[in-house]
């Protein structure tokens, strides 16, 4: 997928009320499930791949945000890997990494470039 | 090898350990083991027989059961002794006419509480202190109008009476023929100290006092006269003047014994017969007897590798007689030798008057080693002590610093772990050295104070050890590079139980303010969920609320138990078990509509898996309408309270298992808590509920409720322990809201109440202190906080059905209705099941 996404593929899913702080929703944005997370205080947004390569189960987006040292990651629900929300990369497993969307607040609609 | 039948005369603590010890062995298949038991009843713990009247139950004295030597292969004889030996023929024979060939005979007879012959010793109401059946006695005669009550002999045991008759309600007296008290473990300094804390908890204390008859009484029943005309009137009196060793059988049979009693054995516990062994305090080694259980438990272990005949044989040296003990709530503890006896001891003595602490010290001539020690009112340095002694370790340049109080931050004067030599016991009930902890650590992987318990055992027999043991186990960990810290995480610098207290204590209501009044940074998947778990501990909130939600593991957050393809199961609950069949046929028709996989449960409920996130919503308003409640299954929580069907149907039933179970289901339902919590009510002893094996066991009795505590099935099974018995309904829920209450207050995260109270200084004992005596007197907030706790139960689910903000959270996608197309399911056993990976492609392929 394009890191330089121009404002033509910008998908708006949800308003930021519909994600509750320090959790996720999953998107469907051309064909890609996106689990988008809100951060807590800051309302910063991260976008990653919904599918688990560990536990192959399109569950991310239910996973608890985790802050380890400077990364912020989500913890799979399934058997707890983590994921780094901005880069993708497994903490535990330096072979797995998961897919990296552009996201953004656009007035308050959630959009995702996929 | 044959068969070798093994005898044991005699099943107290001692003969029960070398059964134990025995059976533990390799060869243990190849031993025929017989016991008699002269009491009516298999071995209990005598050091505990005060307990008896706390209790009125020889139940939570007990070390075994016949059940439990049947299931052993062990044959036993109770209410029957043995009156003969046969050395010649080998074989033995009883009182009742038993005659019984052994390969070995091992003599466990114990001793006898010695009676002064004092004219009047045999008058009613005069009683010794030894077994059940006497305490049963004394009780009788208390409830039969004594008022008052004297015991002869000051020592330990004799305090410990006095003690039990102050219990008893009665005015309680002591009367000891030495100028002090406890005359052989402490010395004067000590022991005039004691005399004043035991005078001042109401004791009469009467020194220097031969008793020389009893006689009938004016104002009581009896009157002690003594020897220096003064007298003391009473209802009744307890011998409590020493023991004697009991060997009287050995002495009949031709045994070699002691001139002042006692049969005589060598370094492997044989007697002068060699297929004939004594252990305990019936036993005389090197002329001495040892009144203690812990050198009777080594001679127990001796013999039984003797006769195992394995490769390492053990041998008996003597025994350390150093004590530690709390009477009446007075620390006392004797090391090595108290007295100062030994030629050119030097003595070092602390007497802080105000404080009541007395400490003394007996070094050697040269102030190198320490020799012995006295502590009363303050025995906290016993531990390190007793290392100096048994170890010979050099003392420090001025040894009274190890006896002094530490005030402002002097130098640390307390032995080192690091100072202590592999060789140096640890553990004295389970004789774990340090150099086997280190192996546990090294060798084995332990990581931690509890593992270390589980691997070698160290800390579980009577505790006063953990402080040493946990000190050890933070050096051995620290000397690996492995950074001990007790932070939950990184972003609270709090263990579990700290964190519980800032919040509790701050009325703390959410995550966001206890970061920012206690933690840094943004949290994580450790203490997310343990807050969110105290939260809702604490104030009992709807978890899923804004603040909240972001707490919640995988598993709350979504209300449902997530399965390995991201589907849930939905467990609805079944308080009790007990179901209606309209009930059923609900949850039938649920599974039926939504195509779920339905199961029972362990815990006696249905479990119906398959449900995708947005199905939620949709079956649980089907079951809450039906009027069922959400089962909590997926919570760290009070999940299910398991029940046989009791008296109300059951020929054998005692009482109402059912409703008991319904009744306590509803009161503690949602609790969250450290781990899940697993309970069980039994109608009878049948146990058929299996409450042993549950955190919280209930089984019904002809008197009442016994209530067992921490136990659990899983991964590391662990039969509960037996907390109170006979309970009425009352005090059993006043003492599992207690429990519930304070494992929830200071456990760690995940951790079961198994291990928590394996983790708790002093174990078993210290939990019933706290929840049955209410030593710390937490008793009636524990119950007001349980309180609150109830008054704020919600289900969640019927919350979640009316909060249409919150359902929104229960679609796959946010944006769309569609649902995964990652989900595949196919049929087996007339069910669904997630389809493999290579099931999975090929229908994928095929829809495609």
């Amino acid at each position: 997928m394009s890191q330089h996404a121009n404002s033509q593929n910008w998908t708006p899913v949800c308003k930021l009320s519909d994600i509750a702080p320090n959790t996720g929703v999953c998107a469907l944005v051309r064909g890609a499930q996106v689990a988008i997370f809100r951060q807590a205080g800051s309302d910063a947004l991260f976008a990653i791949g919904n599918f688990d390569p560990v536990g192959k189960a399109n569950v991310l987006s239910r996973g608890l945000l985790a802050q380890l040292g400077d990364k912020i990651t989500v913890a799979s629900p399934l058997y707890k890997q983590h994921y780094c929300l901005r880069s993708g990369d497994c903490l535990e497993n330096a072979e797995l990494c998961v897919p990296v969307y552009p996201v953004r607040l656009n007035a308050d609609a959630v959009e995702v470039a996929a | 090898m044959s068969t070798q039948k093994i005898i044991v005369v005699g099943n107290g603590m001692v003969g029960h350990q070398f059964i134990d010890s025995l059976l533990a062995s390799d060869s243990a298949s190849r031993f025929e083991i017989t016991t008699f038991s002269e009491e009516p009843r298999v071995a209990y713990d005598r050091m505990h027989l005060t307990d008896f009247f706390k209790t009125r139950s020889a139940e939570p004295l007990a070390m075994t059961t016949l059940e439990k030597y049947q299931s052993q292969g062990v044959t036993v004889h109770l209410g029957d002794k043995v009156s003969a030996i046969d050395c010649a023929a080998k074989t033995v024979t009883s009182a009742q006419g038993l005659t019984l060939g052994y390969d070995k005979l091992v003599l466990a007879t114990g001793s006898f509480p010695f009676v002064p012959p004092i004219e009047g010793n045999e008058r009613a109401n005069c009683f010794v202190y030894r077994t059940i059946e006497d305490l049963e006695a004394i009780t009788a005669a208390a409830e039969n109008g004594a008022k008052v009550g004297a015991v002869v002999g000051g020592g330990l045991l004799g305090l410990e009476a006095a003690k039990a008759i102050k219990d008893l309600g009665l005015e309680a007296h002591v009367v000891e023929f030495a100028p002090r008290l406890m005359a052989v473990q402490v010395d004067e300094g000590g022991g005039r100290l004691l005399k004043d804390k035991i005078a001042a908890l109401g004791v009469g204390v009467h020194l220097n006092k031969a008793t020389s008859r009893i006689v009938a009484g004016a104002t009581c029943q009896h009157r002690m006269e003594f020897a220096d005309g003064e007298a003391l009137e009473t209802d009744l009196v307890i011998f409590s003047a020493g023991i004697r060793p009991q060997d009287e059988l050995a002495r009949s049979s031709g045994l070699a014994v002691g001139e002042r009693g006692g049969i005589q054995i060598n370094n492997e516990c044989q007697t002068s017969d060699k297929d004939i062994y004594a252990i305990g305090e019936c036993a005389l080694w090197s002329g001495r007897i040892f009144g203690l259980v812990a050198p009777g438990y080594a001679m127990a272990k001796v013999a039984a590798s003797h006769i195992a005949g394995g490769e390492q044989c053990l041998t008996f040296d003597g025994a350390d007689m150093s004590t530690k003990l709390k009477l009446m709530g007075v620390d006392v503890a004797s090391i090595g030798d108290a007295q100062g006896v030994t030629p050119g001891a030097r003595v070092y003595t602390y007497f802080n008057q105000p404080d009541e602490v007395y400490k003394k010290l007996v070094v050697s001539a040269d102030n190198s080693l320490l020799l012995g020690a006295v502590l009363v009112g303050d025995a906290a340095d016993y531990g390190t002590l007793l290392q100096y002694m048994l170890n010979q370790i050099p003392l420090p340049e001025f040894p009274e610093g190890l006896i002094l109080p530490n005030r402002g931050d002097d130098a640390q004067t307390g032995l080192g772990v690091a100072a202590l030599p592999d060789s140096a016991q640890i553990c004295s009930c389970h004789d774990v050295s340090k150099g086997g902890i280190r192996a546990a650590i090294v060798a084995g992987g332990c990581c931690s104070v509890g593992d270390v318990k589980g691997h070698t055992k160290a800390g579980t027999g009577c505790g006063g050890c953990v402080p040493l043991l946990t000190n050890l186990v933070n050096h051995e960990l620290e000397q690996l590079g492995v950074e001990v810290s007790k932070d939950i995480c990184e972003h609270f610098p709090h263990t579990r139980q700290e964190l519980y207290h800032l919040i509790r204590v701050g009325q703390i209501k959410s995550f966001a303010e206890m970061l920012d009044k206690h933690g840094k940074g943004h949290g994580c998947e450790i203490c997310k969920p343990a807050i969110g778990s105290i939260l809702a501990s604490c104030w009992n909130d709807y978890v899923l609320k804004d603040e909240h939600i972001g707490l919640q593991d995988t598993n709350d957050i979504y209300l449902g138990n997530m399965q390995k393809d991201g589907t849930y199961s939905v467990v609805p609950r079944v308080a009790g078990g007990e179901i209606t069949p309209d009930k059923l046929i609900v949850l039938g028709q649920v599974a039926k509509e939504f195509n779920l996989y339905t199961k029972i449960t362990g815990g006696q409920r249905v479990d119906l898996f398959g449900a995708q996130l947005h199905q939620l919503p949709l079956i649980w308003k089907q079951l809450v309408d039906a009027g069922f409640e959400t089962g909590h299954a997926y919570g760290k929580s009070v999940r299910t309270v398991k029940s046989c069907v009791g008296s109300t149907w059951c020929r054998f039933g005692v009482d109402d298992s059912v409703g008991l179970a319904i009744e306590i289901e509803n009161r503690y339902k949602g609790l969250r808590s450290p781990h899940k919590l697993k309970f069980a009510v039994s109608g009878c002893t049948r146990e058929c509920a299996e409450a042993q094996s549950k955190d919280v066991g209930i089984i019904a009795t002809e008197n009442g409720w016994n209530l067992y505590v921490c136990g659990n099935g899983g991964m590391k099974p662990r039969h509960a322990d037996l907390f109170a018995t006979d309970l009425d309904k009352e005090t059993l829920v006043k003492y599992i809201d207690r429990l519930l209450m304070f494992y929830v207050r200071t456990a760690d995260r995940l951790q079961r109440t198994s291990v928590w109270m394996d983790n708790l200084e002093g174990g078993l004992k210290y939990l019933k202190q706290v929840i049955i005596d209410d030593s710390l007197g937490l008793a009636a907030e524990l119950e007001a906080e349980m309180a609150l706790n109830i008054a704020n139960y919600q289900c969640e689910w019927a919350t979640t059905l009316n909060d249409p903000q919150k359902l929104k959270r229960f679609r796959h996608f946010i944006n769309t209705d569609a649902t995964d197309d990652n989900l595949v399911f196919v049929e087996e056993r007339e069910q669904i099941r997630p389809a493999f990976d290579d099931e999975k492609a090929q229908l994928i392929a095929k829809a495609s």
